[in-house]
């Protein structure tokens, strides 16, 4: 049953990119590129990723679809004539896409126990979040207090992210 | 959108609950999926969902984006701060562990404090972007 949900789910993720690719509306497109966030907030929960699935679905599907719609309010509606296909871009994407499916062979089989991100601070977070934090969720005592300066950093490019937009957007309306 | 009765019903009863679910998500972390990450983005949507149902000018008399950008900044201090106070009272940086007399508590006052400035950051920049590109 798992595999036939993964199967679907897939297949959606594949054909939700190839139609954000050829639309021409880029209205059409962002509404597509949200979907496409939310089959992928799917397949997290599949994953039993919950944490990384509601962000993906609040930031992914909700805030950045309003973001590109607002960008698009700035700028136009439908795309720019295209160059026509071009053999540099082709061999590009083949080469970057040879080379990571490539990396994908050292890597280990999904849910293998002994792999590194298993075996390395992994089981000590895990062991400790009861009895040094006393959370039951592991994601947030991982998140907040064993990674919190890693969080602290994350925090920082948001707000630099936010400072960054008002610079170049702020005085937009004065001109 | 002045004059989409139903959008303006539906919003009306919409986005309180948009803002205490945030609530939620916010201060059930510890216990449940969800984080200021998460809490931020949501209440952030409840008040743009406002603002293009009843016009951004409207939003910004209810959040102005002066308060909203002191907002964002606050939040990082309130981050960055929880770890000074920690090495003033002789632990590491964002060791909360030294908050309070017993580690634990201290633990989950810690983590209360700095989520909540994760999540007062994550809502005012969302809030300001959306400020930024809405015009």
């Amino acid at each position: 049953m798992e595999y036939l949900i993964n199967i679907v789910l897939l297949a959606l993720l594949a054909v939700t990119a190839g139609a954000v690719v050829r639309l021409r509306n880029l209205f059409a497109a962002v509404m597509l590129a949200g979907i496409y966030s939310l089959l992928t907030a799917a397949v997290f929960v599949i994953l039993d990723a919950v944490d990384v699935a509601f962000t993906e679905a609040a930031v992914g599907a909700g805030i950045a679809t309003i973001l590109m719609l607002a960008a698009l309010a700035l700028t136009g509606r439908e795309q720019g004539a295209a160059t026509g296909p071009s053999a540099v871009g082709l061999a590009v994407v083949l080469a970057t896409g040879a080379a990571l499916v490539w990396g994908t062979l050292d890597m280990p089989h999904f849910g293998d126990p002994l792999a590194p991100a298993q075996v390395h601070v992994a089981p000590r977070y895990l062991e400790g979040t009861i009895t040094e934090i006393g959370i039951p969720n592991a994601v947030t005592s991982v998140l907040a207090s064993y990674r919190g300066y890693d969080t602290l950093g994350e925090v920082f490019v948001i707000f630099t992210a936010g400072i960054g937009a008002l610079a170049l957007l702020e005085n937009r309306r004065g001109s | 959108m002045r004059h989409h009765h139903v959008l303006h019903v539906v919003a009306k009863m919409v986005i309180p609950l948009i803002l205490l679910f945030a609530l939620y998500v916010q201060f059930h972390g510890d216990y449940s999926p969800g984080g200021g990450f998460q809490a931020g983005v949501i209440f952030a949507a409840g008040l743009i969902l406002y603002g293009l149902v009843f016009g951004v000018d409207r939003l910004r008399r209810v959040v102005p984006p002066g308060v909203v950008r002191g907002l964002a900044a606050a939040g990082v201090l309130l981050y960055a701060g929880v770890g000074v106070a920690g090495l003033l009272l002789g632990g590491s940086y964002l060791d909360y562990g030294v908050l309070l007399p017993d580690p634990m508590a201290g633990q989950h006052l810690g983590i209360l404090l700095i989520e909540f400035g994760v999540g007062l950051t994550v809502a005012a920049v969302m809030t300001t972007l959306f400020y930024c590109f809405a015009g």
